[in-house]
């Protein structure tokens, strides 16, 4: 598969007796916005820790950029680029600093470095002086300078992971728009979030759940998917207490339940039984029929089997 | 519970070395709703729970508590003011259990009450299974659960919550919130903090804080309908750009 930035089969990692990553297969396609969901604990951060090279996986197989797993660490660390939520700049030194630290631990030729530093900062359009301390910087700016550190050596494959956390909206749109240029400009971008409306502007998303990737596909396939059902929203027409709306949560035709707030995104079950409560309910609530969120087909997917 | 406690924020200022953390911020909180605070990385909103929490001093303007409308003086209210840190101070090599036996000591409360509380409080976290467990040991979304459940011990009637579903996942928030309604439903006044947008339309009223100040404050979809938007990044975005 020539077309593959990322392509994996059957790869497992086990601690000691825990399997963290459960022999996932799956393929990212250069040039490809894909998302990595799932719930803490799922396995998200180990995958990406492998594809890095930073970890060997137990078994299965593995190449990112072309180059299989088992190469060598460093033939995989020279092609990929890697920022994470924490630890990714060094809060006293300045951005030159950082970077140019950077710059001596990739080995890039001082030559290289100045015009490979100078496109980056111009592409996330950097103002401000080299000379600041990234203590000074607001958290946007903050985190558009860990994604300049990391693609540096100019990466095939960029892995962030929850890079957005904390930030303000108008950062995060911001940053989501340098990630749509960096892909369009062929780069890879193999990204985790907790964020749902960023999750949404993924080419492709794959969920993970105990280690196993339980569905892939593009945001409005797996909406389209995982809610086979309408799934309404019910809004109370007089107050009711939140405990009350456990008989609906536990109700057998009730074939999903997620409040949000004290309005309630439902999908019924289509039986006879599903049909009735469907019209007693327009009775208490105000019904409308909505298009599910990512929100709901993550909680369905990552949780439905254990209802 | 059958009284009723309310909280007047009014042209709160406060400066923080040479930032202005808060600059006139003004708002009502009240029993019975779950109110959220909302905005960016920055806003003030930490410093506004510090700073009701009596914590940090104003520069100028005034906190006050009510119980029925009756002005208290805040130390009458302290014991049922519950806080849960955006950081919280939990041990790691303790375990769930050590915890609530640590936090009844510290709070004082009398054994048959604790044994009533530590059962029911296990039961809503559903972390009765996990009572050995070191907090160290815990998921994120766990930690967060004891750190709630050590904030109840005492049965508050105000809790304030900082930002409690950072860095957690959908799942784990859910679950959260799933909690915080069930309060809310005993009647506890809530003020929650989150930088996540899409959390606001989970909240009863929302105030939106940026740069120290209110911007905008009601039910959350009402807030939307009138600003013409369909989400509050969208809102966030547009005071951003009125702002530069």
């Amino acid at each position: 598969m020539k077309d593959s930035a990322v392509e994996v089969q059957n790869l497992s990692v086990r601690f000691g007796d825990f399997t963290a990553v459960d022999s996932i297969s799956f393929a990212v396609r250069r040039g490809e916005v894909f998302g990595f969901l799932g719930a803490n604990g799922a396995g998200k951060t180990t995958t990406i820790r492998v594809l890095c090279g930073l970890l060997r996986p137990s078994a299965g197989y593995g190449s990112v950029a072309g180059v299989a797993l088992d190469a060598g660490e460093m033939a995989i660390k020279a092609r990929v680029g890697y920022m994470s939520q924490k630890f990714t700049l060094y809060d006293d030194l300045t951005v030159e600093e950082n970077l140019s630290f950077i710059a001596g631990l990739r080995k890039l030729d001082p030559a290289v470095y100045a015009k490979r530093r100078d496109s980056i900062l111009a592409f996330i359009t950097f103002q401000r002086p080299l000379n600041a301390l990234i203590r000074d910087l607001p958290g946007g700016i903050k985190q558009q300078v860990a994604l300049a550190a990391s693609i540096l050596h100019d990466p095939e494959v960029v892995f962030l992971d929850e890079p957005t956390a904390g930030v303000t909206p108008a950062a995060r749109s911001r940053f989501w728009a340098l990630i749509r240029d960096l892909a369009r400009q062929g780069k890879t971008i193999f990204v985790t979030t907790h964020y749902m409306d960023e999750a949404e502007q993924c080419d492709r998303i794959a969920l993970m759940r105990a280690g196993q990737i339980v569905a892939l596909d593009t945001p409005a396939r797996l909406k389209a998917e995982v809610f086979p059902e309408q799934l309404f929203e019910l809004e109370a027409v007089s107050p009711v207490h939140y405990g009350d709306m456990d008989g609906l949560r536990d109700h057998p035709d009730v074939a999903f339940f997620e409040p949000y707030g004290m309005r309630f995104h439902v999908a019924l079950r289509k039986t006879v039984g599903g049909e009735n409560l469907r019209r007693e309910l327009a009775s208490r609530f105000r019904v409308q029929a909505i298009s599910p969120t990512l929100e709901d087909v993550f909680i369905r997917t990552v949780e439905g089997e254990r209802r | 519970m059958a009284t009723s406690i309310a909280i007047r924020v009014h042209e709160v200022h406060k400066k923080l070395g040479t930032t202005q953390a808060l600059a006139g911020v003004s708002l009502q909180f009240e029993r019975g709703r779950m109110h959220g605070v909302i905005g960016p990385e920055g806003a003030g909103k930490t410093t506004l729970m510090r700073t009701v929490l009596g914590l940090l001093t104003p520069d100028a303007g005034s906190v006050g508590f009510y119980r029925d409308g009756v002005p208290l003086r805040f130390e009458e209210i302290r014991a049922s003011v519950a806080y849960m840190p955006q950081t919280q101070s939990l041990y790691a090599d303790l375990s769930i259990d050590e915890h609530l036996e640590f936090f009844r000591k510290l709070y004082g409360i009398d054994a048959a009450e604790y044994r009533a509380r530590r059962k029911e409080l296990l039961e809503i976290t559903q972390l009765g299974p996990f009572v050995e467990r070191a907090a160290g040991k815990l998921s994120g979304g766990m930690y967060k659960k004891l750190g709630l459940m050590c904030a109840l011990l005492r049965s508050p009637e105000v809790m304030l919550l900082d930002e409690p579903t950072n860095g957690v996942d959908p799942i784990s928030r859910r679950e959260f919130w799933d909690l915080l309604y069930r309060l809310a439903d005993r009647g506890i006044l809530i003020i929650i903090t989150t930088a996540y947008m899409d959390e606001a339309e989970r909240c009863s009223v929302v105030h939106l804080i940026a740069r120290g100040k209110t911007v905008a404050e009601g039910e959350p979809r009402e807030l939307l309908a009138r600003a013409h938007v369909s989400s509050f990044d969208q809102l966030f975005l547009r005071q951003d750009e009125v702002a530069s």
